[in-house]
């Protein structure tokens, strides 16, 4: 059977039914669970101005009850079912807020779960003395329910919605100590690559929700060969893998990681190594029954990871504070995560989710230790350390154990998952072939075949890493250092410790591991249930082994013989200048030069122009479909028009030349006064008393007012030039014209119904008045009424203000 | 008649426009009146004009009969007179304000905020 057919009728079995009935309690409470976490962030400040000292204990206590609920979900998980939970959020546009943890979900909510614990904990202790602890508590929860939310969403709009949040919260945390320009910086650095790739990421989710006919995850991962076989297909791999590569820093985007080291030290660990940026690596894995096994995306995705795996490795050779050190490391490893999804194979899924783990554990543990290390002796540098096992005994526990896990030795699991690294990479090639007939390639034998010297070099580099970081501060002759260290506090161990001794554990009980969690997670991803081996710590002198022990030996060299190779990369760095991270910085100076010229052009400060702008802009926008569409039926009967019309008209038109022509004051507000009688008389002449009336009144009060203000203004001048001049008639005329024809084209084009004569019936019956126009303003449209006269007295206060103004200002001359 | 009433609206845009891109503020002021007439007689002059028939019902009468004059564009010209008149009498209190400030009435001159 096809792997794609496969998961139909599994996931038909396991919750298909539950779709049509009330979510049951046990799913209830993995919508519980999230909302939890999310309400424990928005009241983290207050509880932490409540318990003060002990908050951090408190969260960790609720978030490990957590961690335990998800736990005790694995024996059903691993039996093939799927938790499912959901309710309608946006009927309107199809939308359900709809969670599902299988086996690949459920593991990566007790990593971040799990690690979020021991985060909460360690961050009480390194950030005791920080003012805004409370805030970094809200920050750091926010995180943690909106990857949880990534993980188990079910529908594309809701995992989308929870990926930006991760986003934000990203933002927010490498911000924290937003005094700091750097961190600022790094700050939005990582959030316009990241979100740059979540609109990419959003465009590819519709798209491939359109494609399959569906939303739902669980239903689109059914019908993989739909969406394979879709003419989008190559436009919705390469947005979401945008989106995914974004997020997991693969090259070219890998820059933005080192630069978030800026974050205080659990930030790194949870966000910049254990969970948010495995989010892309998930959303692949996720996926993959939907849009893998193609060559396109064998192709793209292991050529991605294998680049991203060695720049990584490279890398971190050339940086020296521990936490660039071990970013890099994480970059390398995301790469090869990628890398192995690309492959698609069996042992290559199995290999990804058992590494995936390992480095959550070993990585996570090795940036808690680097922030203790710091925090207990503010170095920062890797080759400032030494000696210091004797005076922080459980920290240097923690670090051997997560070192030796990274290195690669049994009984770690860290062994286990690079030992299936090397069998996913030398095995994949036969594979693949035996799967030729499928939807798997064929064609990949030979650039995959060099994929395991490529992963022997880049683990090389990583012992490299790992011996920098996590053996040698503790090593050797301790250095003199003005700050004596002292081992931390029980929460700044706890949090490396634990997690180190996790992952020795996990090595131990390979089997039970193996079938509890790697095992559903590997069916989740591969849509079908699978025979490979059960995992085990001994293989017996396999090729694999064999491989491991030429990564210790080279490593050993390497490290040796690190000082010429940090030159070497050093010299290598010059290539920085047209690096990607070289690149951003351009575009963004480019966009912000861009932003600036551009406000320079637009927002000049001069009045004219904005008028001149916007009116030429009117002018070609309205006037072109005017002239396209114009009909005249007036001009024809010309008889229709009395000569007293006439003299009225060019009455007007002359007074308001006479008001542009002016060359005194006086003379233009008695031209000004001229328009406005021959607008009263027009208005008299068509039946509209009132405004005549209104219109003439006014119309006095206003040039006597222009009189007393004008009489101490300064003569008129001509400011502008005729070219100037010149430019402003033809627009104005050009404008007028416009009017004039909108005007044409309106009347010609009357269609709706007169609302007058609803207010001309009722005006007597209803409100007893005659005059229609009055009954309008005071009666139908009072209220509109009111709002005038509300203008008119603001206007009023303002004038009797400007006017105070001045007063008062003589008085102060005065004193 | 629309059509002359066109004319003239149009005439009194382009007058109007012409001033408010001057310098001077006191031919902004004036321009924004000029424009001020021409809006109201593009309302008035789209709801339909009819000669010499004021929308009044004659004493004895029920209700008015047809032709007469569209009344609501007439209520609403009346507010945006008297709201206009408003504007204007503010608008002309603080160019006297300003010029007594920066004492001169050219726009260009009014660049800075710390005057």
């Amino acid at each position: 059977m096809a792997p794609v057919g496969k998961p139909v009728t599994l996931f038909l079995q396991t919750f298909g039914q539950q779709d049509t009935h009330p979510a049951s309690a046990v799913t209830k409470i993995m919508i519980e669970c999230l909302l939890t976490i999310f309400g424990l962030a928005l009241v983290a400040p207050f509880l932490h101005w409540a318990l003060r000292s002990t908050t951090h204990w408190f969260l960790g206590a609720i978030v490990a009850g957590i961690t335990t609920w998800l736990a005790l979900q694995l024996p059903a998980v691993a039996s093939g079912a799927t938790l499912h939970a959901a309710f309608a959020w946006v009927p309107a546009l199809g939308v359900n807020f709809s969670l599902m943890a299988d086996g690949l979900g459920l593991l990566m909510a007790l990593i971040i779960c799990g690690i979020g614990t021991l985060i909460v904990i360690y961050a009480g202790g390194y950030l005791a003395d920080h003012p805004l602890l409370g805030r970094f508590y809200a920050y750091i929860l926010l995180f943690m329910g909106s990857m949880l939310g990534v993980v188990l969403a079910d529908n594309i709009i809701v995992l989308f919605i929870f990926w930006e949040l991760t986003s934000i919260s990203s933002y927010l945390l490498i911000g924290f100590d937003h005094e700091r320009a750097a961190a600022r910086a790094a700050a939005l650095k990582a959030l316009l690559v990241t979100s740059l790739g979540g609109l990419a990421l959003l465009a590819g989710l519709l798209l491939m929700g359109t494609a399959a006919g569906s939303y739902e995850l669980n239903e689109i991962l059914t019908r993989g060969d739909v969406v394979r076989s879709h003419t989008l297909y190559v436009p919705i791999l390469i947005l979401i893998l945008l989106g995914a590569a974004t997020k997991s820093a693969q090259f070219p985007f890998h820059f933005w990681l080192p630069a978030a080291m800026e974050a205080p030290s659990p930030v790194s660990a949870y966000l910049h190594s254990a969970t948010m940026v495995k989010a892309g690596v998930f959303l692949l894995a996720r996926l993959t029954p939907a849009l893998g096994g193609t060559p396109a995306w064998q192709g793209s995705l292991v050529a991605i990871g294998a680049i991203t795996m060695l720049v990584g490795a490279i890398l971190s050779l050339s940086s020296d504070g521990l936490k660039r050190i071990l970013a890099y490391s994480t970059v390398s490893v995301l790469g090869t995560l990628t890398m192995l999804i690309g492959i698609g194979t069996l042992t290559a899924i199995q290999a990804a989710v058992l590494y995936l783990m390992a480095h959550a554990l070993y990585k996570g543990a090795l940036f808690l230790l680097a922030g203790s290390v710091s925090h207990a002796t503010h170095l920062y540098d890797a080759d400032d350390l030494g000696g210091l096992a004797r005076r922080m005994p459980l920290t240097a526990v923690a670090g051997f154990l997560a070192a030796l896990s990274m290195m690669g030795i049994p009984p770690l699991l860290g062994f286990i998952g690079k030992e299936s690294l090397y069998e996913a990479t030398m095995t994949a090639a036969s594979e693949i072939g035996k799967a030729g007939t499928d939807h798997y390639s064929t064609g990949w034998t030979r650039p995959i075949m060099s994929l395991t010297p490529l992963a022997v070099a880049a683990h090389m580099l990583l012992f490299v890493v790992v011996v920098r970081v996590g053996v040698r501060p503790f090593l050797g002759r301790s250095r003199p250092s003005a700050h004596p260290p002292q081992e931390v506090s029980p929460s700044l161990w706890l949090g490396p410790l634990v997690p180190a001794v996790v992952g020795i554990i996990g090595g131990l009980l390979a089997g039970n591991v193996g079938s509890l969690i790697v095992a559903p997670a590997v069916m989740a991803v591969r849509g079908e249930p699978h025979e490979a081996a059960p995992l085990a710590l001994w293989h017996g002198l396999t090729p694999e082994l064999a491989l491991s022990a030429l990564t210790l030996f080279g490593g050993l060299i390497l490290f040796a013989a690190r000082r010429r190779l940090v030159q070497a990369a050093a010299s290598l760095s010059r290539l920085a200048d047209w690096g990607p991270d070289a690149g951003y910085d351009r575009a963004l100076a480019t966009l912000n030069l861009a932003a600036k010229t551009q406000t320079r052009v637009l927002q000049n400060g001069y009045l004219r122009w904005y008028l001149l702008t916007v009116l030429s802009v009117t002018v070609l926008l309205v006037g072109y479909p005017l002239i396209e569409h114009m009909e005249l039926p007036e001009i024809k009967n010309l008889s229709d028009i009395w000569h007293f019309e006439l003299m009225l008209a060019a009455m007007t038109l002359i007074s308001a030349y006479a008001a542009v022509r002016a060359t005194t004051r006086l003379g233009a507000v008695a031209a000004l006064g001229a328009v406005g009688y021959s607008v009263a008389l027009i208005y008299v002449y068509y039946g509209a008393p009132d405004l005549a009336m209104t219109q003439f009144l006014i119309e006095t009060l206003m040039v006597i007012l222009f009189v007393l203000v004008f009489y101490h203004l300064p003569p008129f001048s001509i400011f502008s030039g005729r070219a100037a001049r010149l430019r402003d008639t033809l627009l104005a005329l050009a404008f007028g014209a416009m009017m004039t024809m909108l005007i044409l084209t309106t009347r010609a084009n009357q269609s709706q119904p007169r609302i007058s004569e609803y207010f001309v019936e009722h005006s007597l019956t209803e409100a007893h008045g005659r005059n229609i126009v009055n009954v309008i303003l005071v009666d139908f449209r009072a209220i509109d009424t009111l709002g005038e006269i509300t203008v008119l007295a603001v206007a009023a206060v303002g004038v009797f203000a400007l006017l105070k103004l001045r007063r008062s200002a003589k008085k102060e001359e005065m004193r | 008649m629309n059509l002359v009433l066109a004319v003239v609206v149009g005439g009194l845009y382009a007058a109007g426009l012409y001033l408010m891109a001057r310098r001077s503020v006191v031919k902004l002021i004036i321009g924004l009146c000029l424009i001020g007439h021409a809006s109201n007689l593009l309302i008035f002059v789209s709801g339909g004009l009819t000669r010499g028939r004021p929308p009044l019902i004659r004493p004895g009468a029920e209700t008015l009969t047809a032709p007469y004059a569209d009344p609501l564009p007439q209520a609403l010209i009346l507010t945006a007179i008297v709201i206009g008149f408003g504007v204007l009498a503010f608008a002309m209190v603080l160019i006297h304000k300003v010029y007594v400030a920066v004492g001169s009435d050219d726009l260009d001159q009014m660049k800075s905020t710390d005057a």
